[in-house]
């Protein structure tokens, strides 16, 4: 790599770390991309499995994006799908494992969403347009973003969904300690039910939107 | 640029990788996940004899009180007693009998057998009856311990996987499963009535029903009648067993 | 017989792919612009679901779950590969989806056009591998009524997508807030569709 001194660039680059921050707001995956939703919405009920599933997917993600960057030039284009669906199910298989073993009750709140993660379009998404034809440094940052950038709506969502829903942040009843029930307050069990995921989702995209006049789509 | 035999190898050495890893890792973590499921288990029967345990002691609470495990055949016969870690009759132990392969073979006519824990909790002797059902979307379970008459409730405790958070998910809540405690499973003539889980509250029953009812979680219909399913499903496979013992 | 009719109902309905666990949305997504592809796309996941299931049904059955290598022989009863079913049950679903592509190359060229590369991201389709791996989770009894809720899942896919299109083809001459437009409007509509299937919770067979 030596060779490549003149035209190495530092860690952190501005390019660089546009592959970080792209991703969390006007190159969202889920909000403008459109990819991933598939897995994602399902485990929002509650802060912590989306917190999970976020970290599994960076995890997935961000190795995967490395190990197919390292392979690149090894890959051959004929069986290039069958190696990255080979790479993805092994590093989820792995997730899968480790949760049973370490976060059983995690693990069974999200049941097969975690083998979901398999066929999360974002994964296939950015193996094959980024970590293809770049190096390994460059496609970890792109596939940590990407994740981060699905994670954190899998965040909100949640965060929204459980307040709302269950009167809690992370299993703790805030509503409760600040009294909000003894004034008459009612959780709205609306929003646990799955439709609700996909009209918050909703709600964010006009909020981003709105912030975001580009991002509009011609009628 | 990539010939046949190189994209052949390829995929060998892929395949060969990628089974060593994972065959490897799995084997490292079975001990673990093993671990996680009986202990959840062993928890569940616990709760439902009012004991509390956590991951980390419900082995060594499991081993304290539950003294004896039981299998009993469709017919109502002991087939297996399993007492103080040796065994007495038979060499099934009921803590590893699969309750759903058994329920199925029941639906299906087959010869079936079940589970039954005997407990020794403040001297007294508890019955404890490994309970599983369907669910709205997805399995229900629990356990439930009776008294040494084997007729009224001690203790009993309800989970699920995925029932619809607020509404039914409620049943694995502490205040839906006290409400089973000292209800009877039989009546004066000593005929098997169950336990009826009622939408709009027991108390909407006649009132020499009432020991045999609890109240509905509001706005979970359907996961309380299959819980109601579930019960009777599970406990009339007892009621032989508990009539030859009378 | 009743029990399989319950299956196919259920899973059409109240398990509903789109609605109840959000499988297949990209393509959901991204298809329902009109009417006609989305009914092609619909029955090409049919199809494919139809197919899978049960095929991933008999290799969870003899192959890869707990006690399944016990046909080979009494020292095979305690291998247990089901943590191999994902790798397993994609490959399954790739090497199905070239299938169903070649025949629909084949026989209807037309529809083939139309579909363009969405046939190809089936494989990558939520709700396809969503499909096995429920299968598996739920633990059907026979292959009979693996089928039936693999077909009844892909039944519930079409009339999700085929609902959609419709509505987002009338859509366009509503005046809809302009950062709302396309995908949020999408979103919520879908909600709501939600919601409204959601009725169907209470049916019991």
């Amino acid at each position: 790599m030596s060779s490549e001194k003149k035209e190495r660039e530092p860690l952190f680059s501005a390019r660089n770390r546009k592959l970080i921050t792209l991703p969390l707001g006007r190159d969202n995956p889920i909000t403008v991309q459109v990819l991933g939703i598939c897995s994602a919405l399902a485990v929002t009920a509650k802060l912590e499995p989306a917190f999970v599933m976020a970290l599994s997917v960076i995890f997935v993600l961000g190795v995967g994006n490395v190990l197919i960057a390292l392979l690149r030039k090894t890959i051959a284009p004929r069986i290039r799908i069958i190696v990255q669906l080979t790479v993805i199910a092994t590093l989820v298989i792995l997730v899968d494992q480790f949760l049973k073993a370490f976060a059983y009750d995690v693990s069974k709140q999200l049941s097969v969403f975690v083998g979901l993660i398999i066929t999360n379009c974002i994964i296939m998404g950015r193996f094959e347009a980024f970590a293809m034809n770049n190096k390994s440094w460059p496609a970890f940052l792109d596939g940590v973003g990407n994740a981060w950038g699905y994670g954190w709506i899998l965040i909100v969502v949640s965060f929204f969904r459980e307040l709302l829903g269950s009167g809690t942040i992370w299993g703790y009843p805030v509503l409760e300690k600040i009294g909000l029930f003894n004034i008459g307050y009612e959780n709205n069990g609306m929003m646990i039910l799955p439709p609700m995921a996909l009209i918050v989702v909703g709600v964010i995209i006009w909020v981003q939107r709105s912030k975001d006049k580009e991002l509009i789509e011609e009628k | 640029m990539f010939s046949n035999r190189y994209i052949f190898i390829y995929s060998t050495v892929m395949v060969i990788i990628v089974a060593a890893v994972l065959s490897t890792v799995t084997m490292l973590l079975k001990p673990y996940q093993d671990r996680n499921i009986t202990n959840a288990k062993m928890q569940g029967i616990l709760a439902s004899a009012e004991i509390t345990a956590s991951a980390d002691d419900a082995k060594i609470l499991y081993e304290r009180y539950i003294t004896e495990e039981v299998v009993i055949d469709h017919e109502g016969n002991v087939i297996c007693i399993y007492k103080d870690q040796e065994f007495e009759k038979g060499d099934t132990r009921a803590f590893e009998i699969d309750l759903k392969t058994e329920l199925y073979k029941k639906a299906t006519g087959k010869p079936f057998k079940v589970p039954l824990y005997i407990a020794h909790v403040d001297k007294k002797i508890v019955y404890i009856v490994p309970l599983l059902g369907k669910g709205l979307w997805g399995p229900v379970y629990g356990n439930i311990a009776f008294d040494e008459e084997f007729n009224e409730i001690f203790g009993a405790e309800f989970g699920h996987d995925k029932e619809t958070p607020g509404l039914g998910a409620e049943i694995s809540t502490r205040e839906f499963a006290e409400q089973f405690i000292g209800k009877m499973i039989f009546d004066e003539t000593g005929r098997f009535t169950s336990i009826k889980v009622v939408k709009g509250g027991a108390s909407t029953l006649p009132a020499d029903q009432r020991i045999h009812g609890v109240d509905a979680v509001s706005g979970g219909t359907i996961t309380s009648n299959s819980v109601t399913d579930m019960l009777e499903d599970c406990l009339e496979n007892y009621v032989l067993y508990i009539n030859k013992k009378k | 017989m009743n029990e399989l009719t319950s299956i196919f109902v259920k899973s059409m309905f109240i398990d509903n792919m789109i609605f109840a666990y959000f499988l297949g949305m990209c393509s959901y997504l991204a298809v329902s612009k009109t009417v006609k592809t989305s009914v092609g796309l619909g029955i090409a996941v049919i199809f494919v679901l139809g197919i899978t299931v049960p095929v991933n049904y008999l290799i969870n059955e003899f192959l890869l779950g707990p006690g399944a290598l016990s046909w080979l022989g009494p020292g095979f009863v305690e291998v247990d590969l089901s943590f191999l079913s994902f790798i397993m049950f994609i490959a399954v679903i790739a090497s199905m989806v070239q299938l169903v592509e070649m025949v629909i190359e084949k026989f209807s060229p037309a529809l083939y056009n139309s579909l363009g590369i969405f046939l190809p991201l089936i494989a990558v389709n939520c709700a396809i591998l969503g499909g096995s791996l429920f299968m598996q989770e739920r633990e059907y009894q026979s292959l009979a009524e693996a089928t039936s809720f693999g077909l009844g899942s892909g039944v519930g896919w079409l009339l999700a997508i085929v609902g959609i299109a419709a509505i987002r083809e009338k859509i366009r001459y509503s005046n809809v807030p302009a950062p709302l437009r396309g995908l949020g409007i999408t979103f919520i509509i879908t909600g709501l569709m939600g919601i409204a299937f959601m009725m169907f919770m209470g049916i019991k067979f």
